[in-house]
């Protein structure tokens, strides 16, 4: 009998477990494979899908970044990451690029990922037709059988209330032209960002035990009719208050005491990195 | 020469029960009515044959739990059948049994060659999304993917039904019955199908609304020629509309030929009790 300590929380059949189910995901593309997701010390639907990929593929040698709607330091990735590197001991950094294993939470990092690293979402309901579908059982016929009317009936009907596809988040997409996926309540921003990543992305919804995911270099098109195309959220009028950036996804604030809005970077560390680049040749100049 | 039946249905059977050494020999089956006695198994559609012709429209009649709806909901493919073939004589399906399709092409079929009117409106419309999208989700299965023209259609096809635009964007949860049951034709007649299904579409609305509905369907009819299959136990219904009619009774048919011939003429004994328990 093997009795030295396992590696990363999980015993080993449970990492065997999710990671043949990640490998099946990844063989399919956008296939939503059902696994047995297992109880962890946070909450179902706080990122325990996220979480359990993270932890069954996490190695020594990996670095962690957790990201929370684009934020390192909001509680629910410091607890994340406080989770990992306890019981793995490998290294956190906020940086992206430093990253070999990022976790994120509803947003896609602003720096262009690399052939080295996984992005893992944290996918709250992984069935982009539970709306129009609320039986699983009728829902895994429709997408067997390529039926996703539903899908389009729901972009239709905001079209028809807003005059324009008003999905906030969770814009549906086509993942190598046959599975119609859920890509986490992702702002249509970083829909784009999906299509031939460089990166494998790797979804996981733990209360609705799902895993699926995107393949480096893979087609993912959103969904959009031919005369209402795909558009993203612009912030061309507004820049980031902080470091300037606009053409980023930006997060509108208020101040409380003039009551006007003010625009900042979602993404903490890639605004961070630009102030210090910026302060970096401030400080090169001066002394030059 | 004789006209191609449109569809053309052979043998349809369709049973709930897996059947007992009692019933499943068709020569030896004792059933009483439907059923078999011994192991229960109904036999919903026993050896169902008929041809629809091209803009005609074909009644079919019977008590409740003859098996009228069941074969409508088969042919639409709602349910599976246990046996039997059918074809449609549209385009490229030309020669093909319907019933041994694979799933998608049956979904084609239902989006392209068929609509549906159901009874009751839950069955047949998304009750919490607008008039406008129900009818766009028909389209959308077909293929289309340009909102604009859609609407251009929806827009028609209500104003056809007599619902007013100012409503369209509207849900059908919203709607009077007789509404919906317009909403569910205009639905149903979204794609230009060749062939309709109409089951008691006027049950539970009242005479007026009657009326109303059964106008619309006879005028769609005359101006489009869609072929269509009428199932109703109301035979005033089936005789304003049906040029010819099937009688059916416990899953068989029982009687069939013109309307006008059925209707004054009675052959069968239970199609005279039913004539005459309605004079």
């Amino acid at each position: 009998m093997n009795n030295t300590t396992h590696f990363a929380f999980f015993d080993e059949g449970s990492k065997k477990e999710i990671r043949r189910t990640t490998l099946k995901a990844v063989a399919i593309p956008g296939y939503q494979v059902p696994f047995a997701s297992r109880e962890m010390p946070i909450a179902r639907g706080w990122g325990t899908g996220g979480l359990q990929l993270t932890l069954s593929l996490i190695g020594k040698e990996d670095t962690l970044k957790v990201i929370d709607q684009g934020a390192d330091e909001s509680v629910n990735a410091v607890s994340i990451k406080k989770l990992v590197q306890q019981t793995t001991g490998v290294e956190v950094t906020d940086s992206t690029e430093a990253a070999s294993l990022i976790q994120s939470r509803h947003r896609i990092p602003e720096v262009p990922l690399t052939e080295e690293q996984i992005l893992v979402l944290q996918v709250p309901t992984p069935e982009p037709l539970r709306d129009v579908e609320a039986s699983e059982y009728v829902t895994k016929r429709l997408h067997a059988e390529e039926e996703y009317s539903g899908a389009w009936l729901l972009l239709f009907e905001q079209i028809m209330k807003y005059g324009k596809t008003a999905t906030g988040a969770d814009h549906p997409v086509y993942v190598n032209g046959r599975y119609v996926m859920a890509p986490s309540p992702i702002p249509r921003f970083d829909n784009p960002k999906m299509h031939i990543s460089k990166a494998l992305t790797l979804l996981g919804a733990g209360r609705e035990k799902k895993i699926y995911a995107v393949p480096p270099y893979t087609d993912v098109t959103s969904l959009a009719f031919e005369d209402y195309p795909f558009v993203v959220e612009t912030f061309a009028s507004h820049a980031c208050h902080l470091c300037g950036a606009n053409d980023v996804f930006l997060d509108e604030l208020v101040n409380e005491a003039t009551g006007k809005a003010y625009y900042q970077c979602n993404d903490t560390s890639y605004c961070l990195d630009r102030l210090n680049s910026q302060e970096q040749v401030e400080v090169e100049h001066h002394h030059a | 020469m004789r006209e191609e039946p449109i569809l053309h249905v052979r043998n349809l059977n369709k049973q709930f029960g897996r059947g007992c050494v009692h019933c499943r020999d068709k020569t030896k089956r004792q059933l009483e009515k439907n059923y078999c006695p011994t192991c229960g198994t109904v036999y919903a559609c026993q050896d169902v044959s008929l041809n629809l012709f091209p803009g005609e429209i074909l009644g079919i009649v019977g008590e409740s739990g003859s098996g009228k709806s069941t074969m409508m909901q088969c042919l639409y493919f709602d349910a599976s059948v246990t046996s039997g073939e059918a074809y449609i004589h549209n385009g490229e399906l030309n020669g093909k049994n319907v019933f041994a399709l694979s799933q998608q092409k049956k979904r084609y079929i239902r989006n392209n060659k068929y609509g549906m009117v159901y009874q009751n409106p839950v069955n047949g419309l998304k009750m919490n999304f607008s008039s406008m999208g129900n009818i766009a989700e028909k389209l959308i299965a077909a293929g289309n993917r340009n909102v604009s023209s859609m609407e251009r259609t929806g827009h028609q096809l209500l104003e056809h039904v007599q619902i007013p635009l100012f409503r369209s964007k509207e849900e059908p949860q919203n709607f009077s019955g007789g509404m919906q049951q317009r909403v569910q034709i205009a639905k149903a007649l979204s794609n230009n199908p060749p062939i309709l299904f109409l089951d008691e579409v006027t049950t539970g609305l009242d005479l007026s609304v009657q009326a109303n509905v059964l106008d619309l369907i006879k005028e769609i009819q005359r101006e489009w020629g869609i072929s269509m299959i009428v199932v109703s136990h109301d035979l005033a219904v089936i005789r304003m509309l049906a040029d010819r009619t099937m009688v059916m009774l416990n899953g068989s048919v029982i009687e069939e030929g013109l309307t006008d011939q059925i209707l004054e003429d009675p052959q069968h004994a239970y199609t005279q009790r039913l004539v005459y328990s309605l004079l």
